[in-house]
């Protein structure tokens, strides 16, 4: 490059953020963490809400006990900060002889998390449902679990839709702490990328792919979101 | 002739709220095919003695029998269960004043949601059986729409046929046209009218005075949680016997 040429602002923009020898180079990197976080983000977003509705479903049955524990471990998790429990969790479970990849680590504590909020959404939705609607399916000889089941989740899970998808995305994105503890995915292979280059054209790969992963995902909320917005009766 | 069980008896029935007594000992005795219309002032504990009766609230005091058999408690005093509780359910249809249709269920399913879940009737028979009732509530048409779609005299049309479909022994109707427009009240006492001409017992909580008077054999007049009077609606509306009646009576007719 010839420092005798003064360059535009635009050059060193281009230069600093889209230099297309690193691209090429690191490509494949940024496509291999993209598998990673798209892997860790379906089993989040799977495991925490199945895990969230559960949870939810046994709080109904209002058993004093078991609602104590489900309250405290759903009130611990959401006042968390959730790299602080991944880096605990990380480097505290090996002391006491349990030993997980970082991988796992990850994609646990941000299960734990997402069911933690899932179970208040899906919580807030099963008390929304009318009064009326349980009185209904008790008449007609439905049992507490049946009502539970068939007449009142499922009303539930069509009205916490919106409040859940934000939720899930923002949880889902928290994959991005993964790298604090190597785990492969996106950021960690730019920030690695960008180590070796001495470039920030990794990293505006990374946020790259961040984008070409997600906002299919949000334009997908959005489209649920109208999906089950039905008039209620 | 020995005494006929009566298909309904509530024996000394109380029930209080937030320690206000909104039904004091109350009994009465429904036979067969008979239809009883409880008229009163709101706020006479008439709802509440319906929902008594298949427990949708528990009473603090008393029994109901359905058919000679307790409703909520064992033999040895201790609470049903939740599962022999909604198989005694089973026999008591409710109709509710709004209708409470479960709005992600079309129509038919509606009506057919009980009898496959509770009942286990295989899906099939449960839609052949439903439909027929649709068409006997006239509402066939709509087997398919969504309740949101629906008027309200239609909704409650609904919601006594997926009453029905349990082949209940009693209907219970709590205050069915109280949220209907006037103009589509009439639909919805049709299909009582039908129902009482077809033999069923029926318990009906209203204010709707013109079906009392055609339709019931006998009206119990209720007033702040007790039975004030008890008669044919021709002793009730002509000769009402207790001051409350009489007012009562000559209000609802101005």
């Amino acid at each position: 490059m010839n420092a005798d040429v003064p360059r535009g602002r635009w050059e060193i923009f281009v230069e600093t953020f889209f230099r297309q020898d690193l691209i090429d180079e690191y490509s494949g990197a940024i496509l291999q963490g993209m598998v990673v976080t798209i892997e860790i983000a379906i089993l989040v977003v799977l495991c925490g809400l199945a895990l969230g509705l559960v949870l939810a479903m046994i709080r109904a049955y209002r058993v004093w006990a078991i609602n104590v524990v489900i309250t405290v471990f759903v009130d611990v998790l959401r006042a968390l900060p959730p790299l602080v429990l991944i880096l605990l969790v990380y480097f505290g479970l090996p002391l006491v002889g349990l030993n997980f990849s970082s991988f796992v680590v990850l994609w646990l504590v941000l299960t734990l998390v997402l069911a933690a909020f899932a179970e208040e959404i899906f919580w807030a939705g099963i008390l929304s449902v009318h009064k009326g609607q349980w009185e209904a399916a008790r008449s007609t000889g439905l049992g507490f679990s049946e009502t539970l089941a068939y007449i009142i989740i499922p009303q539930a899970v069509r009205m916490t839709v919106a409040p859940l998808t934000n939720r899930t995305i923002a949880i889902t994105k928290n994959t991005a702490l993964g790298t604090v503890i190597g785990v492969s995915e996106i950021l960690n292979q730019a920030t690695t990328a960008q180590s070796f280059s001495g470039s920030a054209t990794p990293l505006m790969m990374g946020a790259i792919a961040y984008i070409v992963l997600f906002i299919p995902i949000v334009a997908l909320g959005r489209w649920i979101e109208t999906r089950f917005a039905w008039r209620r009766a | 002739m020995p005494e006929e069980v009566p298909v309904l008896q509530v024996d000394g029935i109380s029930k209080s709220f937030d320690g206000v007594e909104v039904v004091s000992n109350v009994s009465l005795k429904i036979y067969s095919g008979e239809t009883i219309s409880i008229l009163g002032p709101s706020g006479s504990g008439k709802s509440t003695l319906l929902r008594c009766i298949n427990w949708l609230e528990k009473p603090d005091r008393g029994d109901v029998y359905l058919a000679g058999k307790r409703v909520g408690r064992k033999e040895d005093d201790q609470l049903m269960s939740d599962h022999e509780l909604a198989s005694v359910r089973t026999q008591m249809g409710m109709v509710f004043q709004s209708f409470n249709l479960w709005p992600h269920f079309t129509v038919l399913q509606n009506v057919i949601e009980a009898p496959v879940h509770v009942l286990g009737v295989s899906k099939d028979d449960a839609v052949v059986r439903g439909e027929h009732l649709l068409e006997k509530v006239g509402l066939e048409a709509k087997r398919d729409a969504y309740p949101y779609s629906l008027s309200g005299g239609q909704k409650q049309r609904v919601a006594i046929a997926r009453a029905l479909a349990m082949s209940p022994t009693v209907m219970l109707f709590d205050e069915p046209t109280s949220a209907l427009d006037p103009e589509l009240v009439g639909s919805v006492l049709q299909v009582m009218h039908d129902l009482r001409d077809s033999g069923m017992t029926m318990v009906v909580v209203s204010h709707e005075m013109r079906f009392a008077r055609e339709a019931a054999d006998r009206i119990v007049f209720m007033s702040d949680g007790i039975i004030l009077e008890e008669g044919t609606p021709e002793e009730i509306f002509k000769a009402p016997k207790h001051r409350r009646t009489q007012e009562f009576v000559a209000e609802i007719s101005r």
